[in-house]
């Protein structure tokens, strides 16, 4: 298998008495679409954290692309080419569709200590967000402030937001979630033309999206990886079915739905 | 009005633009024109009135840089006007009557107090950071009255105004009028191209969202410390601007009260918008001076109107603590 994109080893934190996350040994490869699947409570969103920066680790580390990212913040992981999208969306309300891409494209094109010139009128910022707009299929949105669109468009502004930074990750935390079911299908439209394009690390409820997509899945529970393989590996797991896939599948070790 | 063939949602905002322009012209009209009128009529009291309004809304403007566009509330300001102030009493005191070395001086020493104090403060937010900005500038205001050099508790008379050889004659208050005037004009100007550009956006939305901000690989803090200081220099300008107006510099300059005037001007003109912080002045130090003249207790009717205009006018201090804004 190829150099791995992010590596981690032992990465460990504890929330009072709760191991949130207990010698994560992750392995991501370049241009895998990698899902990590757990029941709530698995520490999901705590792995995101560490990798984003948001939380420090007291144990372990983090490679990403040859580099020792661990003790970096959030900002310089950014810089680095890792790229999060937010569980809850996170966006700047009051700019237009279009201003929210285009701070993320700044963010990644020079410094911003430049006090004169209207930045909005600035094509190396305007040209590289309109793209990414229209990659998650925005365009026509691009002037709406973000407060105006729907659950479902804000939800793939986050993903442009990600993507227009250029990244070499996507962290993705739950693009799904408060999805009806025709945004959801867009959303897995759009996460399949993503892939292969960009590595993509999906925290995801949703297990049809999730098998549908993946390249490959980590089971996440109480804090450690229990299992990591291929979508049919991990169907077939025993364990994974005992402590993920819910208990009346643990015994039976049969069947194939989820 | 062809209201009919307008969209609504459209026609809405366009209108509020219309009337709020026209009011912001008309005001800078009358600014512009108090000293004419004076001159006209030789009632010469509205010149000083306007003068102290004018420089007064610089301090507001620069305080609307943070607390409008960067979401800081500073409730320190006044510190920078008093340090501004000082720096143009004690050099005229020792000797040093050049505006070209006093009002350098004023700038850099706000600007310096802004840095050091911005980088302590804000690692903080919401009301640790109101109460930190609080408490230097309540250390700089005893720091002033303990200055019995430059007359400590009663302050300190400044006999000479700035000098600037043959360039400008502050002495002549309709000139020291106009400068002001152009100051302010100038701040304003500077800080619509301030919160345009690269800079200005990403104080934007780190008030907006700054987790977010850090996310997308914005390094949040020194833009907001950048703008701290820029806010404290301008300020601090103006500090120098009232020293040479009053021709007295005092403690009082510093007290939490003016911090809090400031506040309240921004609010009052509507946080996060150019002109705002004029209107504000204007209307705060009008409504002050009027009812001062009716009444013994101007305050007990200022508080209730500036609550009622803080709660159902701007959106409140609530609104502004949890960053939000109105369209």
């Amino acid at each position: 298998m190829a150099e791995a994109l992010l590596q981690t080893e032992r990465l460990t934190r504890r929330f009072g008495g709760v191991t949130a996350a207990d010698a994560i040994g992750l392995m991501i490869a370049p241009k895998e679409v990698h899902a990590i699947i757990g029941p709530n409570g698995a520490g999901k969103t705590t792995l995101i954290g560490l990798l984003s920066g948001e939380i420090v680790p007291e144990e372990g580390s983090i490679r990403f692309d040859g580099t020792e990212i661990s003790g970096l913040p959030v900002y310089r992981r950014s810089q680095l080419g890792l790229a999060r999208s937010f569980q809850i969306t996170s966006l700047f309300r009051d700019f237009t569709a279009l201003d929210n891409v285009a701070l993320a494209v700044q963010a990644h094109r020079g410094h911003s200590f430049r006090f004169w010139h209207d930045a909005r009128r600035e094509d190396a910022l305007r040209r590289p967000a309109f793209a990414a707009l229209e990659r998650v299929g925005l365009r026509d949105r691009a002037g709406t402030r973000v407060d105006k669109l729907s659950h479902g468009e804000q939800r793939q502004l986050e993903i442009a937001m990600a993507l227009a930074s250029d990244p070499q990750l996507l962290l993705l935390d739950e693009p799904m979630a408060g999805m009806g079911p025709d945004e959801s299908a867009r959303m897995v439209h759009l996460l399949r033309v993503l892939k292969g394009s960009v590595t993509i690390l999906l925290i995801e409820h949703d297990m049809e999206a999730v098998f549908a997509l993946a390249d490959r899945l980590s089971v996440l529970v109480y804090g450690r990886i229990i299992a990591s393989g291929d979508p049919e590996t991990i169907r077939t797991d025993p364990a994974v079915r005992q402590a993920y896939l819910g208990e009346k599948h643990g015994t039976e070790r049969s069947g194939h739905d989820g | 009005m062809t209201a009919s063939l307008d969209p609504p949602l459209n026609a809405a905002p366009a209108a509020v633009l219309t009337a709020r322009t026209v009011f912001t012209a008309g005001l800078l009209a009358i600014l512009a024109l108090v000293p004419v009128y004076a001159l006209a009529t030789g009632e010469t009291f509205g010149v000083a009135l306007f003068t102290r309004t004018i420089i007064l809304a610089i301090g507001a403007v620069s305080l609307n840089l943070i607390m409008g566009y960067g979401g800081m509330v500073s409730f320190g300001h006044a510190a920078y006007l008093g340090i501004g102030g000082y720096a143009v009493g004690i050099l005229a005191k020792e000797g040093i009557g050049s505006g070209f070395a006093q009002w350098p001086v004023a700038v850099a020493a706000s600007a310096l107090y802004a840095l050091v104090v911005g980088a302590l403060s804000l690692r903080t937010r919401g009301v640790y950071f109101i109460m930190i900005t609080l408490a230097f500038a309540q250390m700089i205001y005893y720091v002033a009255i303990g200055l019995d050099r430059y007359g400590g508790d009663d302050g300190l008379t400044i006999y000479k105004r700035s000098d600037f050889g043959g360039l400008i004659n502050l002495n002549n208050k309709v000139v020291f009028y106009y400068l002001c005037f152009a100051i302010l004009l100038a701040s304003i100007f500077l800080i619509s191209r301030l919160v345009n550009s690269r800079f200005g956006l990403a104080l934007r939305g780190t008030r907006s969202n700054e987790r977010r901000m850090r996310a997308i690989g914005f390094p949040t803090f020194r833009y907001k410390l950048l703008a701290f200081v820029i806010s404290g220099a301008l300020c601090g300008l103006a500090g120098a601007l009232l020293a040479n107006h009053t021709s007295f510099i005092s403690p009082a300059i510093i007290h939490w009260t003016r911090s809090g005037d400031l506040i309240v001007m921004v609010v009052l003109g509507g946080l996060g918008s150019l002109f705002g912080p004029v209107i504000g002045a204007v209307i705060f130090l009008l409504l002050q001076e009027g009812l001062s003249r009716v009444t013994e207790y101007p305050d007990l009717i200022l508080g209730p109107i500036l609550l009622l205009v803080a709660i159902y006018v701007h959106g409140g201090i609530g609104g502004l603590l949890e960053g939000r804004r109105r369209g």
